[in-house]
């Protein structure tokens, strides 16, 4: 029996109501969207701003529920979990990394890595041995106790990283990853989580507008205006196109 | 999250903004201080009149003009001397009775002078209330009866107007009248406010003269022992209602001084208590803003730590620990200061203040409270945001 999609959404919307009263206006943000995450699949979401993509993406971190439409986490429909639930399903399945690297100022690199494992009950031990090796595992083993501001960029997006691994989730949610950091910087960056993507299994989903960055990936979803658009063949050449874009597509081949 | 994470998260944040946090956290101090200080001296006071009261022994009985109650404005006394006989002939010799009159004088000796309280009094007095003469001798009956010219000094009295000789048999004067000093009183130390080794203690049908008056103001009936407390009430009552009206004269026991006066003492420090509870309330609103502003601030942290897995309840458990462990330290050093400003108001200065266990108790029990009833607003706000907005949030 195949595992299920580690997140499917079927016909999913998303909008909001700015203002109140007469003056309301609703967003469609999301207008019907179908895609599903396979296990160990990793994929880039590529849009322009205001497509939808970070809205897309607050809906597959479990930060957000749909309007209409369904959405599910390893099989389990959303709307069947209460806020706690989403909140323990953010907490041990979902990783997060952040464009603006979102760390704790006040606290050493390895405390913010630390921190998802504060949720979850993990005694103080465990935890610093836990994050200690999250942040050796993306090479910065020798910055234990340094503060965010002590770090590089680079650095910092990597703590971020090491955070999203430690309580070893089935999918990693990287928005603008790269955002922030130079072309060389990002491009390690991207190289890191295509690494975890190979050697953890962690499903990877990248949110970018960056054609480059999308290119990286096996497979790559285009959304505009709401709805997913089959990806353009980009420079990176086939890749693209040897992944076409299905409502709830088959996960990636693998030499396994 | 737990209790003792959510305190450390809660020490990081205060730690992180410590100019913030303790200007927040002095509403609170002054607060708790103030409840510790003003209770402790209430308590003071109050201690100070039982005291000064039990001193005075509980076979004793008081006979005071008008009526004795919470509220009532002093009445002129319409007691003579004839009544402090009266007294003493009803109830025989086992039974010593003492009348008084006192004002403030300026007495002097020589070219030295001194604001005494002048008391006249009859030749039982230093029986009833048991003074010590140390040095000379006492009013004698004699010295009543035909109104003499002589006094006995308090200790402090005595070394004011006599600081480099023996005073026995020297003169003092009072509004112009010469008077003998017979002798000194041991030291006493106050009561009820009152200093009594300042006291000078004339026959008091030489006071009426000096002060052009034929009343008593008080009397003293001191009982043989306190089972006949009761009987000799009645007796006196009898004696008295044969001149005077009811409403004119009380006869009271130290019981219903004590009564009385702890009831007035009690609504003092009520009222300070009150006073300093709206204090602490104003601290516990700056906490409130404090947090709110915290909790603003820290917007983006809240998104973060949702996207990390914290429920609702752990943001809310993590601020409400905040404005706790704030309020908490304030209370600790609220109470420091409180204990320390009391302590220091007793050693140098008149105001008695005697700290106690439970405004300490109270006082802590309440800045917590204050934590929480204060930080609970923000801490729900914290708890609810949305994460996506939140993670947003510039």
């Amino acid at each position: 029996m195949t595992p299920p999609p580690v997140v499917e959404a079927s016909d999913v919307t998303r909008s909001y109501t700015l203002g109140k009263g007469a003056d309301a206006a609703v967003v469609h943000a999301l207008r019907g969207v179908s895609f599903a995450v396979q296990p160990a699949e990793f994929v880039a979401i590529i849009g322009p701003s205001g497509s939808g993509k970070s809205t897309l993406l607050h809906l597959l971190g479990a930060l957000d529920r749909p309007t209409t439409g369904r959405l599910r986490f390893f099989g389990r429909p959303v709307e069947e979990m209460d806020d706690a639930e989403l909140a323990r399903l953010r907490n041990t399945e979902i990783g997060f990394v952040f464009q603006q690297f979102q760390l704790l100022t006040r606290t050493s690199a390895l405390a913010n890595v630390a921190l998802p494992l504060v949720y979850r009950g993990t005694p103080k031990a465990q935890r610093r041995e836990r994050a200690a090796a999250a942040l050796r595992s993306v090479g910065l083993g020798h910055r234990l106790d340094h503060r965010p501001a002590q770090l590089s960029g680079g650095e910092q997006q990597r703590v971020a990283v090491a955070r999203a691994l430690v309580s070893q989730p089935r999918l990693l949610l990287a928005d603008e990853p790269t955002g922030n950091l130079d072309t060389v910087t990002g491009q390690e960056i991207m190289d890191l989580l295509r690494g975890l993507n190979r050697e953890q299994g962690v499903a990877v989903v990248v949110i970018t507008h960056d054609q480059e960055i999308a290119a990286l990936a096996p497979r790559q979803i285009r959304i505009r205006d709401g709805v997913l658009e089959a990806a353009p063949v980009t420079s990176a050449g086939s890749v693209a196109s040897e992944q076409p874009l299905a409502p709830v597509a088959a996960p990636p081949e693998r030499g396994a | 999250m737990n209790l003792p994470e959510a305190s450390r998260v809660a020490v990081t944040a205060i730690g992180a903004n410590r100019l913030r946090s303790a200007l927040t956290v002095l509403g609170v101090v002054i607060g708790v201080m103030s409840v510790v200080l003003l209770v402790a001296v209430g308590t003071g006071a109050r201690n100070e009149v039982t005291a000064g009261v039990e001193d005075l022994g509980s076979n004793l009985l008081l006979v005071v003009p008008g009526s004795f109650d919470f509220g009532q404005a002093p009445t002129l006394s319409k007691f003579t001397i004839d009544d402090v006989e009266d007294i003493q002939r009803d109830l025989g010799d086992q039974v010593s009775v003492s009348g008084n009159l006192a004002s403030g004088e300026t007495v002097r000796a020589g070219s030295v002078s001194a604001f005494s309280s002048v008391l006249g009094a009859t030749a039982e007095f230093d029986e009833v209330l048991n003074r010590e003469v140390v040095r000379g001798e006492f009013l004698t009956e004699s010295d009543v009866a035909t109104g003499r010219r002589v006094a006995v000094l308090g200790s402090s009295a005595g070394a004011a107007l006599f600081p480099d000789s023996d005073p026995i048999g020297k003169y003092v004067t009072i509004a112009g009248l010469r008077f003998r000093v017979l002798g000194v009183f041991d030291e006493l130390g106050a009561a009820l406010g009152v200093d009594r080794d300042s006291q000078v203690v004339v026959p008091i049908t030489a006071a009426q003269r000096l002060f052009g008056t034929r009343r008593v103001d008080t009397i003293f009936v001191k009982a043989p022992d306190a089972s006949q407390l009761d009987p000799i009430t009645d007796r006196l009552r009898a004696v008295l209602s044969e001149r005077l009206d009811d409403s004119e004269f009380s006869v009271l026991t130290q019981q219903e001084i004590l009564g009385v006066a702890g009831q007035i003492l009690d609504t003092l420090t009520l009222v300070l208590a009150a006073i300093a509870g709206i204090s602490l309330l104003v601290g516990g609103i700056g906490v409130s803003n404090i947090m709110l502003v915290s909790v603003q601030e820290r917007t983006r942290e809240i998104g973060l730590r949702k996207a990390l897995g914290a429920r609702t309840r752990d943001i809310t458990t993590q601020f409400l620990v905040e404005a706790i462990v704030l309020c908490g330290v304030g209370g600790v050093l609220g109470i420091a200061l409180g204990v320390g400003l009391a302590e220091a108001a007793s050693t140098f200065t008149p105001l008695p203040a005697a700290v106690t266990g439970w405004s300490v108790a109270l006082a802590f029990g309440v800045s917590v409270g204050v934590g929480i009833a204060f930080g609970t607003f923000p801490a729900r706000r914290a708890g609810r945001l949305d994460p996506v907005v939140a993670l947003r949030y510039e």
